[in-house]
C-alpha cells in the first residue's frame, strides 16, 4: 500500500514539475515583451517611424534603418523564393532515389544548420570581395536570400507535398502533361501554404545581424540607399550599434527601446501572421 | 500525412516541353548543392592561407589570441573553449526545461494550452537574437554584477542563460514533435497495466521517441554553437580559457563578427578569421550529420 502511495505522490510532484515548465515559458516570455513595452512605448510616435536618426544617433527616429530592412528583405526574397520554391518543387514533384536528389536532400539539411555568421564570411569573401560588389545592400541582401534558401525550399516542399494526388491524377486523366498539370493545378493549390512559408521566412531574415554585418550593413548612412550598390542601415544592426558604440548612453536608452520594439513588432508580427494562417489552412483542408 | 507517389501515372507522359521543364527545375535545384560546396570551398580557401604563418597544431592548440601584433599570435584554443563552454552550459540550463516542456505540451496540458503552448514556442524561436544580446548587455549585466558582485555581468553565464533561450525553442518543439508520434496504443496498453502518468511517459512514452528526442537535442546545441549576437554583446570577449561560470569568454562566433569588419583582405588576420569559421563550420556539419544518422536508424527500426 505504501508502495502505491509512493508511485501516486511520484506522478503528482512531477506533473507539478511539467506544469512549472509550461508556465515558466509562458511568464518569461510575457514578462519580457512587458517590459520592451515598459521601456520603450513612450519614444513610439509617427515621427520615430519617419525620421531618419539625427545628431549623432542620440536623437531622431528610426526611418532609414527601418527603410534598410525592408530593402534587405526584398532582394533577399527575390533571389531566395524562385530558387526555394524550384528546389521544392523538384523535391515533391520529380525526386527519386537519385544521387542528385539525395544530394540536394543532404545540402539543403547542412545549410539550415550553418552558422549565419559563417554566411556573412561566405558573402564577404563572393559577394563583396571576387564579385566586386562592395559592401552594399546587394551582396547583404544575396547573403541574406542564401540563408533564407533552406528555410523556402522545406515550407515549400511540404505545401506541394499537401496537394492531394487525386487533383493530378484527374489533371492526368485530362490529358494534361506533367508540366501543365503543375503549372495549373498543383501550383495554385499549394499558393498560399507557399506564401505563409514566405512570410515565416521574412520575420527569420529580417531580424538577422551577423550575415550583414560585413557584408552591407552600415554603421550610418545618412540616406536611404540610392541603388542596389550603396550601403544601407539595419533595423537589427543599427540597435547592435546603438548598444555598443553609442556617445550618450541616456539619450539613446529610448530610442534602443523604441527600436527593439518596432524590430520585434515586425519579426513577431509577420511570423504570427504566417502562423495563423497557416492553422486556418491546416483546418480548412481537414488535417 | 504523405502521400504515395505513383509514379506509373506519370511515366506516360514527356513531351519535349515536359523534359526541358524537368531539366530546367533540377538545374535550380542543383543550386542549393552548389551553395554548401561554395560556402565550404570559399572557407577552405580564405583560410588555409593562414597555415603559411603558424602550424594547425600551433594553431587550434595555442594559448594566445594577438592578431594584430607583429609577429601574429594565432592561438585559437581560448576561443574554442569559449564557444564549447557557452555550448555546453547553455546545454545543461535548457535541455532540461526544453524537455519538461515537450512532456508538458505533448502529454499533459489540456488542449486549448497546447496550441497556445506552441504558439509561444514557435514565436519565441523567432525572437531575434538581438534582442537578447541586448537584454543580457542592458539588463541581465547589471544585475549580476549587483546581485552576484562580480568584476563583470558580461561573462559565461549570462551568455549560456540567453542561449539557452535560443536552444529551448528548438529542442521542445522538435521533442514535442517525436512524443506525438508514439503510437496512442502504447500508452492505453500502459494506463492498463495499472502505470501512472509519470510512469508512462518515463518507461513507455519517452524511451519510444529517445532517437528523435536525441536528434532534436543536437541541433538545438548547433544553435547555440553557431549563435553570434547574444556572445557578442553578453559574453564579456576576453580570449581566455574560462576557469569559472563568472569569467568573460570570446567564443568564435563573435570573434569573427567583432574583428572582421576591421581587418584589411588578404591580411594574415583575415584569413586567421575564416580559419576560425572553418572550425566553427566543421563541428557544426558534424553535429548535424550526426543528427542526420541518428534520424536515419530511428526511420528503419
Amino acid at each position: 500500500m505504501n508502495r502505491t502511495l509512493m508511485r501516486k505522490s511520484t506522478n503528482s510532484f512531477m506533473t507539478l514539475i511539467f506544469w512549472t515548465c509550461g508556465l515558466f515559458l509562458a511568464a518569461v516570455l510575457v514578462f519580457v515583451i512587458a517590459y520592451l513595452f515598459k521601456q520603450g512605448w513612450s519614444v513610439l510616435s509617427i515621427e520615430f517611424l519617419t525620421e531618419p536618426p539625427s545628431e549623432g544617433m542620440t536623437a531622431g527616429g528610426i526611418l532609414t534603418p527601418l527603410v534598410g530592412t525592408v530593402e534587405l528583405v526584398f532582394v533577399s526574397m527575390l533571389i531566395a523564393l524562385p530558387v526555394g520554391v524550384a528546389t521544392g518543387l523538384y523535391f515533391a514533384e520529380y525526386s527519386n532515389d537519385g544521387i542528385l536528389t539525395r544530394l540536394l536532400r543532404v545540402s539543403i539539411r547542412l545549410l539550415a544548420g550553418v552558422p549565419s555568421v559563417i554566411f556573412g564570411l561566405f558573402g564577404l569573401s563572393l559577394f563583396v570581395v571576387l564579385m566586386n560588389f562592395g559592401s552594399c545592400l546587394l551582396s547583404a541582401g544575396l547573403t541574406l536570400g542564401c540563408l533564407s534558401l533552406p528555410l523556402i525550399v522545406t515550407a515549400s516542399e511540404q505545401a506541394f507535398l499537401a496537394v492531394p494526388q487525386d487533383y493530378r491524377d484527374a489533371s492526368f486523366a485530362l490529358g494534361a502533361t506533367k508540366w501543365q498539370t503543375i503549372v495549373k493545378v498543383v501550383f495554385p493549390s499549394a499558393a498560399s501554404t507557399i506564401i505563409t512559408g514566405a512570410i515565416l521566412s521574412i520575420g527569420r531574415v529580417a531580424g538577422e545581424t551577423a550575415p550583414i554585418m560585413f557584408t552591407g550593413a552600415a554603421y550610418f548612412a545618412p540616406d536611404l540607399a540610392k541603388s542596389v550598390f550603396s550601403q544601407v542601415m539595419a533595423l537589427p544592426y543599427h540597435i547592435y550599434v546603438l548598444a555598443t558604440a553609442s556617445t550618450d548612453i541616456e539619450a539613446v536608452r529610448p530610442i534602443q527601446y523604441g527600436a527593439i520594439l518596432v524590430l520585434i513588432a515586425i519579426v513577431l508580427g509577420t511570423s504570427a501572421v504566417g502562423v495563423v494562417i497557416r492553422a486556418r489552412l491546416a483546418s480548412k483542408s481537414g488535417r | 500525412m504523405k502521400k504515395k507517389k505513383s509514379r506509373s501515372v506519370d511515366a506516360g507522359f514527356g513531351g519535349a516541353g515536359d523534359r526541358a521543364a524537368l531539366r530546367i527545375v533540377s538545374s535550380v535545384s542543383a543550386v542549393g548543392i552548389l551553395l554548401m560546396l561554395f560556402i565550404l570551398g570559399f572557407l577552405v580557401v580564405n583560410g588555409l592561407p593562414v597555415l603559411k604563418e603558424a602550424s594547425v597544431g600551433g594553431i587550434l592548440l595555442g594559448l594566445d589570441w594577438y592578431p594584430t601584433e607583429e609577429p601574429p599570435a594565432l592561438g585559437m584554443l581560448p576561443l574554442i573553449a569559449g564557444t564549447l563552454s557557452a555550448t555546453l552550459l547553455s546545454s545543461v540550463i535548457s535541455l532540461p526545461v526544453a524537455f519538461g516542456l515537450a512532456v508538458f505540451t505533448a502529454e499533459i496540458a489540456p488542449k486549448y494550452m497546447r496550441n497556445a503552448l506552441k504558439v509561444m514556442l514557435e514565436l519565441l524561436g523567432f525572437l531575434p537574437s538581438i534582442v537578447l544580446g541586448f537584454l543580457g548587455m542592458m539588463v541581465i549585466a547589471p544585475w549580476m554584477q549587483e546581485a552576484l558582485g562580480v568584476a563583470s555581468g558580461l561573462n559565461l553565464l549570462n551568455a549560456s542563460m540567453l542561449l539557452g533561450f535560443l536552444v529551448v525553442p528548438v529542442v521542445a518543439s522538435l521533442s514535442e514533435e517525436a512524443l506525438c508520434a508514439v503510437p496512442q496504443e502504447l500508452r492505453d496498453a500502459s494506463y492498463a497495466l495499472g502505470a501512472t502518468r509519470w510512469e508512462t511517459v518515463i518507461k513507455v512514452v519517452v524511451p519510444h521517441a529517445m532517437r528523435g528526442m536525441l536528434s532534436a537535442s543536437l541541433l538545438g546545441v548547433m544553435r547555440a554553437l553557431g549563435e553570434t549576437m547574444v556572445v557578442l554583446m553578453a559574453a564579456g570577449g576576453a580570449a581566455i580559457i574560462p576557469r569559472s561560470l563568472t569569467d568573460p569568454i570570446r567564443p568564435l562566433t563573435s570573434t569573427i563578427a567583432a574583428e572582421m569588419g576591421e581587418t584589411a583582405v588578404g591580411s594574415v588576420h583575415y584569413h586567421a578569421l575564416f580559419f576560425a569559421g572553418l572550425v566553427l563550420l566543421v563541428i557544426t556539419l558534424l553535429i548535424n550529420l550526426i543528427s542526420m544518422y541518428v534520424e536515419k536508424r530511428g526511420q528503419r527500426t
